[in-house]
């Protein structure tokens, strides 16, 4: 978010336009017996949004909104459809001419995945999990080099450089995912996408990682896209956040704002629904309905059928997404300032 | 006490045997449920929250066992009766909600069915009436065009929608207690706040108690009237919600109150409870909380604390016990 007043610092990652359809049609000759058309699946739409360095930004939504999804695309393990990711200037497309960058790049971004029992491989020892990105990077060149390497790591995420010697299996939740975050930093990395890495954890377990995570991106300046769907969580460790609804970015504001002054009626529905753990005893409005299916969203605004304040227009047109101050929003009703019910 | 608690827990100790020796999976837990009252139960995972409803109902998977203490229902023991009269406890006194809304719900038949067979088995009425009763449940429950839907199957229901059939269900033959076991956690958060509503309304206008089992503090809040918390197998506090969440007595209440992140506050770090869960065969002795406490003493390692009164809570915590007795209490 760039105002002109000052000039803001260079984005390490730049997300602009990112979409991704998946297929889900039947096969070709059902097709042609059924007469069904082709089904499309719109995961990610338009998506837009920039981080700089030492920031975390923090996608948040339900299941099904396509928070995944953009996060693979922006490391690289999903081809995008449309669009374009820039990182540090270098777009993500060009890297297949150039091998050697392409290198470079996927050793500067990493990713931890939400589910520290899946994400390891059961039949290595822990320090070859965590040695492979730096055998694969060649970023040591000697055998002691790198087991000295593996037990700092280690130590990084606080366990035991012995426990190198384990397999994944011997370790608690909280410890694996220390393990897959010791992995994802094995390389150097500038940039962490971080897909849900607390979402499988106990609420203690999870304040010991977010602490971490938090620790870790003071010492190295690391810059995170956070995903999760937890605000709770995602207000305490983002600096911006992006609300996503069916594929679709509908609001990007600093976190603070957001939860103070949410715009759009889908933000202000999700913050309404969080149970009050601070027993205010406020009443909270009712929410209603339910996700949608992605393979046949609603018409115009994809959020119409639930939004208290739609109108005939939200239910033909699409609300193009506008910078408001900071704050950004793609809704007819804020833009034409018809905010209460 | 001059009246009978419905649900009186007392003194329960599950125990699965294994090869390599006995685990003690619920070691000795007491508590009450009044009629009409929602008691939550929270803790982490493997804390014993889920055990403690499954002895309740009597659905111990072998080898699990009670190991001893008893259950009541309104006075009468029910920890030992036979499988066919637990039946018609289950479902008729006492209705059940699982986490999971598809796996509750047999895939093979529609919902009407389902809820009809559940009601005709429990209550004396005609098919016609139970037919009725089902539509008129589906409604309350919020489910839109409830006649048409009982034909439906329950995989052409949403997740939020099972999850209401699964409440209509364990609703049908106005049971005195459901057992709600983590009922919003396969849920996004939007739904879970309708599905607790409901929960909280229909339990309210029934006048059914609950035991609400989840590990989510914030729907504790909402939802509870009192609250247990466990840890490893014990309650390690039990009180009224608003005490135990706005001033937790024991350190692991404290811990897993400074863990979560919070809505309003700024707090650069959370508070973090070192360590995890101890793994059933290597409980700690004495307190099982005592290697990640803070507040740790030479007496929490030798001997095991039980509950004491601390304010409108009870907590089992030796240095409360000792706070307590300094104040003269």
């Amino acid at each position: 978010m760039t105002s002109p007043a000052q000039p803001a610092p260079q984005p390490v990652v730049e997300v602009s336009g990112l979409s991704r359809t998946f297929d889900v049609s039947k096969p070709w000759l059902n097709r042609v017996l059924e007469r069904s058309p082709r089904a499309l699946l719109r995961a990610a739409k338009d998506i837009s949004f920039s981080i700089t360095k030492g920031e975390t930004f923090a996608l948040v939504g339900e299941s099904g909104s396509g928070k995944s999804t953009v996060a693979k695309m922006v490391v690289g393990l999903l081809e995008a459809s449309a669009g374009e990711i820039r990182i540090e200037g270098v777009d993500m497309r060009s890297r297949r001419q150039a091998g050697v960058e392409m290198r470079e790049l996927r050793r500067r971004i990493q990713m931890i995945f939400q589910d520290p029992y899946a994400s390891l491989n059961p039949r290595w020892r822990v320090d070859r999990i965590i040695s492979e990105p730096i055998r694969a990077f060649k970023m040591e060149s000697s055998e002691e080099a790198i087991s000295k390497r593996v037990g700092e790591l280690l130590e990084l995420v606080r366990l035991h450089p012995r426990d190198g010697a384990k397999y994944p299996h011997e370790f608690s939740g909280g410890q694996r995912q220390r393990i897959c975050i010791a992995r994802a930093l094995a390389s150097k990395p500038e940039f962490l996408v971080c897909d849900e890495p607390t979402s499988a954890l106990d609420v203690s377990v999870q304040a010991q990682i977010l602490n971490l995570m938090r620790d870790l991106q003071d010492e190295f300046g690391l810059t995170y896209l956070f995903i999760s769907h937890d605000l709770a969580v995602v207000r305490h460790m983002a600096k911006r956040i992006g609300v996503m609804y069916l594929g679709r970015l509908v609001e990007v504001a600093e976190s603070r704002t957001l939860f103070k002054t949410p715009q759009h009626p889908y933000t202000r529905m999700l913050l309404e629904a969080i149970p009050d753990l601070e027993m205010t005893g406020k009443p909270r409005r009712p929410v209603e309905g339910e996700i949608p299916n992605p393979i046949n969203p609603p018409s115009g605004c994809a959020f119409h059928p639930r939004c208290p304040l739609a109108n005939e227009r939200c239910s033909r047109e699409f609300p193009q997404f506008r910078q408001v101050g900071d704050t950004g929003v793609a809704c007819h009703a804020v833009e034409e300032g018809r905010t209460t019910v | 006490m001059t009246q009978t608690p419905l649900l009186s827990v007392r003194d329960l100790r599950v125990e699965f045997p294994t090869r390599r020796g006995i685990l003690k999976a619920i070691d000795g837990i007491s508590f009450d449920l009044k009629e009409g009252e929602v008691l939550g139960v929270v803790g982490e995972s493997g804390a014993g929250k889920s055990i403690t409803g499954t002895a309740v109902i009597g659905l111990l998977e072998p080898p699990g066992r009670i190991a001893g203490g008893e259950v009541l229902l309104k006075g009468e023991r029910i920890d030992n009766l036979s499988q066919q009269a637990m039946r018609k406890i289950r479902g008729k006194r006492i209705g059940m909600i699982f986490q999971d809304p598809l796996t509750s719900l047999n895939p093979l038949f529609t919902v009407g069915e389902q809820i009809i067979e559940t009601i005709l088995t429990h209550l004396p009425v005609s098919e016609r009436q139970a037919r009725d009763r089902a539509v008129a449940l589906l409604e309350e429950v919020g489910i839109p065009a409830a006649a048409d839907r009982l034909n439906a199957y329950p995989h052409q229901f949403s997740g939020g929608m099972r999850q209401r059939v699964v409440i209509a269900l364990a609703l049908c033959a106005e049971p005195e207690l459901v057992i709600a076991d983590e009922p919003t956690t396969a849920l996004d958060v939007s739904v879970q706040a309708q599905i607790i509503r409901l929960l909280q309304r229909v339990c309210r206008d029934h006048g059914t108690a609950v035991m609400l089992i989840t590990h989510d503090m914030g729907v504790i809040a909402e939802t509870a009237d009192r609250v247990a918390v466990m840890y490893s197998g014990r309650i390690a506090e039990i009180g009224p919600v608003r005490n135990v969440i706005k001033a937790p007595r024991h350190p692991y209440t404290v811990g897993l109150m400074g863990a979560i992140p919070s809505l309003t506050g700024d707090h650069d770090r959370l508070t973090q409870i070192p360590g995890s869960m101890p793994r059933l065969d290597s409980i700690p002795a004495g307190c099982a909380f005592n290697p990640r406490c803070s507040l740790v003493m030479d007496k929490c390692y030798r001997d095991r604390p039980d509950l004491v009164q601390a304010g409108e809570s009870r907590a089992a915590c030796w240095k409360v016990s000792e706070t307590e007795e300094a104040a003269g209490r």
